[in-house]
């Protein structure tokens, strides 16, 4: 019920001349905006409230002639808990409000598309899976959900949209991921929201939001490079990862057909997901993780292989994973 | 509150109201200064753990490749110092000037040879090349699971911790020194001993640490098991 | 009426500040109250550099190409801004100054427990400021007062080392500060002085102990780790050696969280004080306020991980940290509402101080109701590394914790100095300092909700406007901070002679002389009564009485 009462408020907000929010332009963003302006409101009220009752005291009890000693203060209890309790229920609605909805918009939907960032000092590297890669801006449709996966080169950074109301730390040396789905067209600010050195401000950049029409011509349209899946492959041989991980399980390691998604036995005795996270891990760092029924003598990659290269490996290894594991 | 008696006690500083307060507030000092050690070495104990369960293999390789036998022997000396330091504030409670001198010297030098032995096991470490940052190359096998950087974070912490702990021990042989010539020159007696009860405190204190130190670096690296 | 400076006549009595002459007298003291000046002297110095540097700041941000410095001295300077406002200001401020002065007074004893301690700790914070300054000199530092690795252990070419090296110093003098006041509160209170009977600055004074003596041990080795991996190359944070950057955050906030409690509470108590004594009441809920120091105090070491809410933490740590932050807002909530109740019925006056504490209860207020905004998940991914962070944060530490300071200076000044200031100015100033407070930070909010990210040397242009507005406001603020530093510098030597009590305030301090002996108290004094008695005090002496005649302010 409150929640409706803030539309009109919401609606007030959008006002122009005084902007009050970002232009609300996710699914998110309006659920985000209800509960800020909810906790505005209730932060208004109080202060209000607090700066009006002590002017009025502040004014009614002066010092004057008649007043000079007051009498002695008693405690009253019933006074302490009400105002002890009341703080805390409202407290407690906030959280369970903010919470759920957290959980909400953290989950995204499973069809979500992916596009993979590399943030590094000071610029983004954004990957669509069909090929085109951009520097600093991000084309993607209207309507439809998209998941960022995302890494860093080098120190922390962190990917922020105020309109889609979504922000992550990226990390080096592992993954994050955060999901939006655009609700209106244009061109919308991300920024770099974790200090990251001498250029954290110039680390910037736009959200292009289009039609899934104009979005289709775009993607075509980009200059004609290799999908992520084919830049993969390129890596595997060049590399030489096929002369271990051969498909029909003759080489020293194991094949990677079917692999991803799939529980994987460890000689530590530990089972891991072969995730994105498995995979960066096994190709960085393979001695750290050595497998059941294989001699551990895969080679680090760590230095050779930027994170987008990783990228590419990790987007061919996921489109094996569609094909079935010939048994050893 | 007790008082004042008509000779005002000359080691009584003039802040405080009477003796029992003085060492009342010193004891309690101590315990208080303990408590923020105790959270000054739990933050690094704390990252020991974090990353021992990160990277168990290559901490409990790690762990094997230091002397247990001097390791031992340390905790032996320094369990040894710390029943020296009991019995030099027992000396002290009963007035015995000249056993108090001997048993403050006798709890430096374990604690000296305690440090000397420290000091040939980062000299042989240096040796091995086990040194990270300065001189890290181990020459050993690497067993499956183990590589060489999480070796080396192993050694990070092996070096950090127990440099912190032998640090305070200086300081904790600074402070006996000080106590020696105290003692020596009959400042202590019965009456008035409260430096030696709290530094015995922190001498007890920085012991413990060691106690936990040694299982957590030299005794769970799976050496024990086959 | 005279219109020129009369320099009233000296007190002729002996008392703590001409006790003895000389540099060694002072360098080497072990009075309580001198090392209150040697460290009023020290952090007033430090106030100054870290509104230098928030100044150029400001100047800066009026336009979004931001031409006044470069880039990279811009991530300097809101660095030295951090860590010298933090470290060398917030946290030292009451405690140091006002707490070393007021706690053995306030407990009837003749000094803390440990005086000789309490003159190294001054001495600590010194060596960690000469640090400090160094690496300022030196080149500066770039790392954000929060020193994030890996770009302050691998990535940053700055002068890291030294001041890490800074803060590990100076965080020492903050734990035998904390130790000596935890000491002497259980040890060395006058006969009669139950601990229900303490004024409510000694049980602040208490919990703010607590949380120095716990948490900053923890800081101390996180930043030497930092240090020892820039040194040696090791990889302790560093992901391509196997480090956890995150684990750096996890260390660095489990102290700096509570810190901002360490800079809060005694505010508080400062504030309880006044309070009372300019509406002559005792506190409404005396032991609810006591206890809700404590609880703060807890409380305080369980939240860090509401700064972390977008690292990728879990989800379910998340809730932890959250629900627990939420709690931490209560016991803050029930002071206020107990400060305004003691207002109910009072007979209330409206010097210095108390536009100070009332200052501060406005807008903690407002600066802890934004702080829910980013204990609820839901928001703080929005506004987490943002400018609503800074108002936030600032709205506590400025509009709360310096009026705080403020307020605790002008009350006690009387009784450190012997000497009144003018109150016509002083109340002027604290008008400028409420206005100028409020145009700097409130349209902070606003540009945290807009999108605008903190630590930006440059923004784009639709900001312009409330970054414009800003600044002005830190005009303002800045211009002042500076009247105070005018005529309390002059009241020492033109100000009214204060007497011992010009207040007719409750508590042990008041009962001896202005400026006190150095012992003290002639004879140790023992209480009988429940503390804020101010029903048997009488009134509040009227504005002109303590302009006192012959003052051209009348």
């Amino acid at each position: 019920m409150l929640k409706v009462l803030t539309l009109p408020i919401l609606a007030a907000l959008d006002w122009p001349g005084i902007p009050l929010r970002p232009e609300p332009g996710s699914t998110i963003a309006e659920g985000v905006d209800k509960l800020h302006f909810f906790l505005t409101g209730i932060t208004f009220i109080f202060t209000v409230t607090i700066f009006s009752t002590i002017l009025y005291f502040a004014i009614k009890y002066r010092r004057r002639e008649g007043n000079l000693k007051p009498a002695a203060t008693k405690t009253i209890m019933w006074l302490e808990i009400t105002w002890t309790v009341i703080p805390s229920a409202i407290c407690a609605l906030i959280f369970v409000w903010s919470s759920s909805l957290y959980f909400e918009n953290s989950r995204a939907p499973n069809a979500s598309m992916e596009i993979f960032v590399v943030g590094k000092q000071w610029m983004w590297h954004l990957q669509h899976p069909e090929g085109p890669r951009e520097i600093n801006e991000l084309h993607v449709p209207l309507g439809v959900p998209v998941k960022l996966t995302m890494t860093s080169e080098d120190v922390i950074h962190d990917f922020y949209v105020p309109a889609f109301r979504i922000k992550k730390d990226v990390l080096p040396g592992r993954y994050t991921s955060i999901w939006f789905q655009a609700t209106q067209t244009g061109k919308f600010h991300f920024f770099c929201a974790q200090y990251c050195g001498m250029e954290h401000a110039g680390m910037i950049g736009w959200v292009y939001v289009m039609t899934p029409g104009d979005y289709e011509v775009w993607l075509a349209g980009g200059a004609k490079g290799e999908s992520m899946t084919q830049a993969g492959a390129r890596l595997f041989t060049q590399y030489g990862c096929d002369t271990c991980h051969k498909p029909d399980e003759t080489g020293k390691g194991p094949s990677l057909d079917g692999i991803f998604g799939k529980p994987q036995k460890l000689k530590d005795g530990r089972t891991l997901n072969v995730d994105e996270t498995f995979i960066r891990q096994a190709i960085t760092n393979p001695n750290s993780m050595p497998l059941e029924n294989y001699a551990p003598v895969m080679p680090t990659f760590q230095g050779q292989l930027n994170e987008e290269q990783i990228l590419d490996l990790m987007a061919y290894v996921k489109s094996l994973g569609a094909l079935e594991r010939k048994a050893k | 509150m007790s008082e004042v008696t008509s000779q005002h006690p000359h080691n009584l500083q003039h802040h405080f109201a009477d003796m029992e307060q003085q060492n009342d507030s010193g004891i309690f000092g101590m315990w208080v200064f303990l408590v923020t050690e105790i959270m000054f070495f739990g933050a690094i104990f704390a990252a020991y753990a974090i990353y021992r369960s990160m990277y168990l293999p290559a901490f409990e390789f790690g762990s094997r490749l230091l002397d247990v036998k001097l390791g031992t022997v340390n905790t032996a000396v320094l369990i040894g110092s710390s029943l020296t330091m009991v019995l030099a504030v027992h000396a002290a409670q009963t007035g015995k000037r000249k056993a108090l001198v001997f048993f403050l010297l006798l709890t430096m030098a374990l604690g000296a040879v305690f440090l000397g032995i420290k000091s040939y096991e980062y000299y042989t470490k240096w040796e091995h090349s086990l040194v990270p940052g300065l001189r890290f190359a181990p020459t050993e096998a690497l067993p499956s699971g183990v590589t060489v950087p999480n070796l080396e974070m192993f050694f990070c912490f092996y070096f950090f911790m127990t440099a912190l702990h032998a640090l305070h021990m200086i300081i904790g042989f600074g402070i006996m020194t000080v106590l020696v010539i105290m003692s020596w020159r009959g400042r202590f007696s019965p009456e008035y001993y409260a430096p030696i009860e709290v530094s015995g405190l922190y001498w007890h204190f920085v012991d413990i640490i060691w106690i936990f130190l040694f299982p957590l670096l030299y005794l769970i690296g799976g050496r024990y098991t086959t | 009426m005279s219109t020129a400076a009369v320099a009233p006549p000296r007190d002729s009595r002996v008392n703590y500040l001409n006790a003895n002459y000389g540099f060694r007298s002072w360098l080497l003291t072990t009075d309580h109250k001198r090392i209150a000046l040697l460290y009023l002297m020290s952090i007033t110095v430090m106030f100054f550099i870290g509104g230098a540097a928030a100044t150029l700041m400001r100047l800066h941000l009026i336009t979004p190409g931001g031409t006044l410095v470069q880039p990279a001295t811009y991530n300097k300077l809101f660095t030295v801004h951090g860590i010298v406002m933090v470290f060398f200001f917030m946290i030292p401020s009451i405690p140091a100054v006002l707490g070393n002065f007021l706690v053995p007074l306030m407990i009837g004893a003749k000094d803390l427990a440990f005086p000789k301690i309490n003159l190294l700790s001054w001495y600590i914070y010194i060596v960690g400021a000469g640090f400090t300054l160094y690496a300022i000199l030196a080149g500066g530092v770039d790392t954000g007062w929060t020193f994030y690795t890996p770009y302050s252990s691998t990535y940053a070419n700055t002068q890291v080392i030294a001041a890490a090296l800074g803060v590990f110093i100076t965080g020492f003098s903050s734990i035998l500060t904390g130790l000596n006041f935890i000491v002497t509160i259980h040890k060395m209170r006058a006969p009669g002085l139950t601990w229900f009977r303490m004024p409510l600055f000694l049980w602040a004074m208490y919990a703010t102990s607590v949380i120095m003596v716990l948490g900053t041990p923890v800081i101390a080795i996180t930043i030497v780790l930092v240090a020892f991996e820039r040194l040696l190359h090791v990889g302790i944070f560093d992901p391509k050696l196997g480090g956890d950057p995150i684990l750096f955050q996890h260390l660095f906030w489990f102290y700096s969280h509570p810190a901002v409690y360490i800079m809060v509470l005694p505010g508080m108590g400062v504030v309880s004080e006044v309070i009372a004594a300019f509406s002559r009441k005792r506190i409404f809920g005396y032991s609810m306020v006591a206890f809700s120091s404590l609880a703060i105090a807890v409380i305080s070491f369980l939240v860090w991980g509401h700064h972390m809410f977008v690292t990728g933490q879990s989800i379910y740590a998340g809730l932890i940290f959250s629900v627990l932050s939420f709690l931490v807002a209560i016991p803050s909530a029930i002071k206020v509402f107990n400060w305004t109740a003691t207002l109910y019925k009072g007979s209330i006056s409206y010097q210095a101080p108390m536009l100070y504490a009332l200052g501060f209860i406005g807008l903690f207020t407002m600066g802890g109701l934004t702080g829910l905004f980013l204990a609820s998940l839901a928001t703080d991914v929005h506004l987490n590394g943002t400018y609503f962070i800074v108002a936030h944060f600032h709205y506590i530490m400025v509009g709360g914790t310096v009026m705080a300071y403020m307020a605790g200076i002008h009350f006690w000044w009387p009784k450190i100095t012997g000497r009144l200031y003018p109150d016509g100015w002083a109340r002027f100033a604290a008008l400028l300092i409420f206005v100028g407070f409020n145009l700097t930070f409130f349209p902070q909010f606003m540009l945290g909700y807009l999108g605008m990210p903190r630590r930006y040397a440059t923004y784009p242009a639709e900001f312009q406007v409330l970054n414009v507005m800003s600044s002005a406001g830190a005009s303002i603020l800045g211009i002042a901070y500076l009247i105070p530093l005018v005529y309390l510098i002059w009241s020492m030597r033109y100000g009214k002679i204060a007497g011992p009590n010009p207040w007719n305030a409750t508590g042990l301090e008041w009962k001896t002389a202005s400026p006190p002996i150095t012992e003290n108290f002639e004879e140790t004094p023992v209480v009988t009564e429940e503390a804020y008695d101010y029903v048997h005090m009488p009134p509040m002496p009227s504005s002109a009485a303590l302009a006192g005649e012959g003052d051209a302010n009348v």
